[in-house]
């Protein structure tokens, strides 16, 4: 099965784990997703090889921007009538506070839906929303067909 | 002077620059992603992400995921500002943005070789490319501003 098979099953069938499960750098990350409402979360699981500063100890900027790049895609190909695959075209990523030791939760906001091109609006947070680690806005080209 | 020296090539800051290439080294993330530190210089830092299974974003085509290339660039420009520094102080990223030109090619190792080409008091300014083996045919670019200096006091000016 192709990914886009998969993800059209695991759409499909209300599994949005398993839009995750067939992703390897996913996997390595650690994201899994849940449904909380009508919201999509992508959630990062602590594990010490996301660590970027030993000292405070932070996680890896990268990480972050991996976290928020995922849950934008993720965002699109649920919201998305179609399954493609989108390609970032460019994310900017503010980092607004160190990210602790912990779990990340992020929740993409598509903000326009173009024909060829969508723009989200992601968020990171750890204990309290009100006050994100990270935030990103993205551009992604869509081109279904 | 203002706030921002090049570093002499003497040994006091080749001493520097080796301390840069070990502290990026042993980023327990940039370990767990495979990342070799190939060039440490003043103000420049060259990075190497080899090819590995585990990066991979999309399975049907073994191309290797976005965020894997954001980890690269942001710790090649982040040893750039360290590269920069005249005396270590602790620094943070405030904003990273990644163009994506082109998908990496299956099984080849992705360079990233990151500038900081202007620093001042408070800010950090960087700039990244990444590529296989050629720098005029980039996969991704970059442009980040770090805060430095971000605990204990200001760079020495």
């Amino acid at each position: 099965m192709t990914l886009v098979e998969r993800l059209t099953a695991a759409k499909r069938a209300g599994d949005y784990q398993g839009l995750f499960e067939a992703i390897p750098y996913a996997r390595f990350l650690g994201l899994s997703a849940s449904l909380q409402g009508d919201e999509l979360i992508t959630t990062m699981r602590y594990a010490d090889h996301l660590i970027g500063n030993p000292a405070l100890p932070a996680l890896h900027g990268g990480t972050l921007g991996a976290l928020l790049e995922s849950a934008a895609i993720f965002e699109l190909l649920w919201r998305a009538e179609t399954v493609v695959l989108p390609k970032t075209v460019t994310v900017t990523i503010d980092y607004l506070r160190s990210a602790a030791p912990l779990d990340t939760h992020a929740r993409g906001v598509i903000t326009r839906q173009g024909r060829r091109i969508s723009n989200v609006r992601i968020e990171a947070w750890q204990g309290d929303r009100a006050t994100p680690v990270a935030s990103a806005h993205g551009i992604f080209l869509v081109m279904r067909g | 002077m203002g706030y921002f020296r090049r570093m002499a090539d003497d040994e006091d800051h080749q001493r520097k620059l080796k301390l840069v290439r070990g502290f990026s080294a042993n980023v327990p993330h940039n370990r767990a992603l495979g990342m070799e530190i190939l060039e440490i210089a003043p103000g420049a830092a060259l990075f190497k992400l080899p090819y590995d299974e585990k990066l991979v974003g999309n399975p049907d085509t073994g191309v290797i995921h976005g965020g894997a290339i954001t980890a690269l660039l942001d710790g090649a420009s982040g040893a750039a500002v360290f590269a920069s520094l005249v005396d270590f102080v602790p620094i943070a990223t405030l904003d990273l943005r990644i163009d994506y030109l082109r998908p990496a090619e299956v099984g080849q190792a992705v360079h990233a070789r990151a500038t900081c080409y202007k620093m001042t008091k408070n800010v950090a300014f960087t700039r990244a490319v990444a590529y296989h083996e050629d720098p005029e045919d980039p996969i991704a670019h970059s442009v980040g501003t770090f805060m430095v200096s971000t605990k204990y006091g200001n760079v020495k000016p």
